[in-house]
């Protein structure tokens, strides 16, 4: 099969197994403790799926506010989203 | 044992997953892809990283494109939100004059988007079109073509022409849905009129209006054809919205990798404040945020 009009790089290859693999590893742990929506720091009850899409959503503003406010190397803005990631999946 | 019944759901939907995959997911990894590169043609590109991003998010045409559209989906809703929940309250409830109406607001929904925009140039068109010439006998210089205000005006005509009865059906079927009891419970406590919209008749109807306002965020949010064919953008940059402009790099100019890097930006936009939209709806009124 031929996938060249996909375009593939590296790292949108990686950016995309990632995110594969979040999914998976997300499928797997509902399977073994299904989640209960609780309220934490957000205003809104949330499941741990809720509180991955949210903090997915918000890397990805944070990752263009970075782009378009600095000129600073763009693993600072990925170091941020992670601990924004960390922080909603464990208080949010 | 039980559960397996249930499972057998997922087989049945797999379909769509399939169709899903191939015609949302596999497009948008291959936007993804394009946006970090500058594609020469078939077989020929260039990794640039963020470079796109930088250049779009830094241009103050789609930033003007940007505000321009807010304002656009924000008058659609201020103005077809209310006017679809008057027009289903007002339509009546049972006899022949429910499938007339029913037929009549049907209509508009279901002509092509860019015949729309053509009954619309025709209509208002200053020398022959009913509602132009029609302006323009009565002293009052109209001309989308040439005035700003003007394009807005027919833009804003149309689309609530066209899309407010989806709105009013929507709202037609929430209303329909309510038992008599409710209605009957307050008539009992004399409750007037705002009342019973207020307090049955508006809860009620939260679910379809969710998704009207959803559905009507995301379309003129998106919208493309319509203003396309009436206005082509202008007059100048005028109604030039979002799609208006990504497709004018993607296709116009033909420089895939910054349209790449818009349209996902557009993506996360409309992502953001559909879900918005969805969390305020679903919450609004149930004490959940108390």
């Amino acid at each position: 099969m031929n996938l060249e009009w996909m375009a593939w790089t590296l790292p949108t290859g990686i950016f995309f197994m990632v995110i594969v693999l979040m999914l998976i590893g997300m499928t797997v742990w509902q399977l073994q403790s299904p989640s209960i929506a609780r309220r934490g720091l957000l205003p809104i009850a949330t499941t741990r799926g809720d509180r991955l899409f949210i903090s997915l959503l918000g890397s990805a503003y944070i990752h263009l506010a970075w782009i378009g406010f600095t000129h600073l190397s763009l693993w600072f803005a990925t170091a941020i989203s992670l601990v924004w990631l960390i922080a909603l999946m464990r208080w949010g | 044992m039980e559960k397996w019944q249930d499972n057998r759901a997922w087989l049945l939907i797999l379909p769509v997953f399939v169709i899903v995959a191939f015609s949302a997911v596999v497009p948008l990894i291959t936007v993804v892809n394009y946006s970090v590169q500058d594609i020469f043609g078939p077989g020929q590109r260039l990794f640039v990283g963020t470079e796109w991003f930088r250049e779009v998010l830094g241009d103050p045409r789609l930033h003007a494109a940007l505000w321009r559209q807010f304002g656009f989906s924000a008058l659609v809703l201020v103005l077809e939100i209310p006017l679809g929940v008057l027009i289903a309250l007002a339509m009546p409830k049972k006899g022949w004059g429910v499938s007339l109406s029913l037929v009549l607001l049907a209509l508009p929904l279901l002509i092509p988007w860019n015949v729309i925009g053509t009954i619309w140039i025709i209509f208002t068109r200053p020398d022959i079109g009913l509602m132009g010439a029609a302006l323009n006998a009565m002293g009052l210089a109209f001309d989308h073509t040439a005035r700003p205000l003007d394009a807005w005006i027919t833009l804003m005509l149309m689309e609530v022409w066209h899309w407010t009865p989806l709105v009013a059906l929507l709202a037609y079927a929430g209303l329909r849905a309510i038992p008599e009891p409710y209605y009957q419970a307050a008539k009992i406590d004399g409750a007037s009129a705002w009342a019973v919209f207020r307090y049955i008749q508006l809860p009620k109807m939260r679910g379809v209006l969710t998704i009207a306002v959803l559905l009507r965020f995301m379309d003129s949010f998106l919208i493309y054809a319509e203003p396309f064919v009436l206005t082509g953008g202008g007059p100048g940059d005028s109604t030039t919205f979002l799609s208006i402009y990504l497709v004018k790099i993607a296709v116009g100019q033909f420089d895939l990798g910054p349209a790449a890097a818009f349209s996902l930006i557009y993506f996360l936009i409309v992502l953001l404040f559909s879900w918005l939209f969805y969390q305020a709806l679903q919450n609004v009124g149930t004490g959940a945020n108390r």
